[in-house]
């Protein structure tokens, strides 16, 4: 992966070519001039609704309007505040322990075919079967607290941290691994300093993935069997025709997991400014 | 610099108990499902300390595979490869080995990928310092050093590669069509640097490349391989003073001579081929 820039060098007699990546003010005026129009959009989104449901084309209690969402969001967020925290503590729980037994299970499997061929399959079953059809059993089995959430948030983040993490750990540029052999590395100086690094902007795709399923993961496990968390709070809502607060727990959950996501990207850009600056150079190709 | 300066006359290939690189009857020999192929066969050849040999040869016939096989990546199917009068066997490390791909750490600067050989090889930090500087000097990397590779053009990216591979001060010298993917201009640079560096390390060293006038330029001796199965046409001694001024040694007799020849050699290859 590190090749590709030079065949990308432009042709120069001196042989010398300096290419700053851009400065942190830069990026982050290119970020907000990128955005208006994402945030434009959502206005329009929140326009149409507010038209929708001012002109009285669908019943209140079908959907609500912006208002009376806003009033719960602002009226009731003690509750709320509430809930959302227990998700998000099941959901970053959840997505932790995802992230270390997946790499760790990542860095096995590269380090050995034969626990590849015997893991892959297991692997591959966990992940095709319905989060959602096995909860139940989970809940028999851990009960009604965060347990049987945290289980399925790290059943459903894992299968993308494993992956991003195996296609990382063997992108290794096979030349450089040869190298290291004739530098005389021993196997985890070999990992540490080449492998482990190399694999860091694949790991990443695959935690911005995890991330926001392991949101999903926990609620699926409120909605399951809980009396708390936003799972429940929709539950309840929607039992009670309550639409305002059902879309005020949509918002704030849709919220939670925009959030992590960012972290994530933030934590990317921190950790890895080699790999961003270059995907932002690339990011604005024209042709 | 630190190796002695008896190299300095360093034309004939000297008697094969002191080459810097042996092979004798060397063959290769790859299994695949349906048919062994044939990588190389009956190779021979001494490499004198200080000297620098370059392996010309159409595609596939072999030519980075000899470099494998010196390095101990790839162990011959038969015949022997000896470096530094010991007999290769396993991967051996005190070889520098630079590929047509830079192959840096892309987060690491170019300084620190160049000291990641001293890591690796636990030398004593301020020793890999002070040599580091000194390559960097040599090669003209000042004012790079702590520029990223992607900031780098593929010239000043493979003379990081170089210094990676020189900062042990190896005995011998692998490079395997370095300059292969630059352009003309930075090809031709990269070749007088190349020409100065061996210079005044007095590494052996062996090249591999596609460039007729590259290997004549460079080498003390050029060696013509046939392509599959790869093995040594001929050894052409080039007959050229180490010091080589670029212009003035393309218009050297010598040069064309050698040259023309080489080119006849491949031509009738790839017509036998």
């Amino acid at each position: 992966m590190s090749q590709s820039a030079l065949t990308k060098s432009p042709p120069e007699a001196e042989g010398v070519v300096r290419r700053a990546g851009p400065s942190a003010g830069e990026r982050f005026a290119r970020a907000a001039e990128q955005s208006w129009r994402p945030v434009a959009l959502l206005l329009v989104c929140f326009a149409v609704w507010w038209v929708i449901s001012a002109a009285e084309l669908v019943k209140p209690y079908l959907v609500p309007s912006p208002g009376a969402t806003l009033d719960v969001l602002t009226g009731k967020a003690g509750y709320l505040w509430q809930h959302t925290w227990v998700t998000t503590y099941e959901t970053l729980l959840g997505f932790l322990i995802a992230v270390a037994v997946g790499v760790l299970a990542a860095v096995v499997m590269v380090y050995s075919s034969t626990v590849e061929r015997t893991l892959y399959p297991i692997l591959l079953f966990a992940q095709v079967v319905p989060k959602i059809a096995i909860a139940p059993l989970f809940v028999v089995w851990l009960g009604f607290g965060i347990e049987p959430k945290i289980l399925i948030a790290v059943l459903i983040a894992f299968f993308p941290v494993v992956i991003s993490m195996v296609t990382g750990l063997k992108a290794v540029d096979p030349e450089m691994l040869q190298l290291s052999a004739t530098m005389g590395a021993r196997p985890w100086q070999t990992f540490l300093k080449i492998r482990f690094p190399a694999s860091l902007p694949h790991l990443f795709s695959g935690l911005k993935v995890a991330v926001t399923l392991a949101v999903t993961g926990a609620v699926v496990g409120e909605f399951v069997g809980a009396n708390e968390g936003l799972g429940y709070v929709i539950l309840q809502a929607n039992g009670n025709l309550d639409t305002p607060m059902l879309f005020a727990g949509l918002l704030v959950m849709s919220l939670i997991g925009v959030v992590l996501f960012v972290a994530v990207e933030i934590a990317e850009m921190l950790l890895l400014p080699w790999h961003a600056s270059r995907r932002d150079a690339s990011a604005t190709t024209t042709y | 610099m630190t190796m002695a300066k008896q190299y300095t006359t360093r034309t004939k290939a000297s008697v094969p108990a002191a080459a810097a690189v042996g092979l004798s009857d060397v063959a290769v020999r790859f299994r695949s499902r349906k048919r062994d192929v044939t990588a190389l066969r009956e190779v021979s050849l001494d490499v004198a300390p200080g000297e620098f040999v370059a392996i010309v040869g159409p595609s596939g016939c072999g030519k980075s595979t000899l470099l494998k096989l010196v390095a101990g990546l790839l162990k011959p199917s038969s015949g022997k490869v000896r470096l530094g009068g010991e007999q290769v066997d396993g991967v051996r490390h005190d070889i520098g080995y630079v590929f047509q791909r830079a192959a840096l750490l892309e987060w690491r600067s170019a300084r620190r990928n160049i000291l990641l050989q001293a890591e690796i090889r636990k030398m004593p930090p301020a020793q890999a310092r002070g040599r580091t500087d000194e390559l960097i000097r040599m090669t003209g990397l000042a004012g790079f050093e702590d520029a990223y590779p992607h900031e780098l053009s593929g010239g000043m990216q493979q003379r990081v590669a170089l210094c990676r591979a020189l900062l042990h001060e190896p005995p011998v010298l692998l490079m395997d069509e370095p300059f292969g993917a630059l352009d003309a201009l930075t090809r031709e640079q990269m070749n007088m640097e190349l020409n100065r560096i061996w210079r005044e390390t007095r590494t052996t060293v062996l090249l591999v490349t596609h460039s007729i006038s590259e290997a004549v330029y460079l080498a003390d001796r050029v060696v013509v391989m046939s392509p599959r199965p790869g093995t040594i046409s001929e050894i052409i001694e080039v007959g050229l003073d180490a010091e080589r001024e670029y212009g003035e040694t393309l218009g050297r007799p010598e040069f064309r001579d050698a040259a023309a020849h080489i080119r006849d050699l491949l031509g009738a290859a790839s017509a036998h081929d």
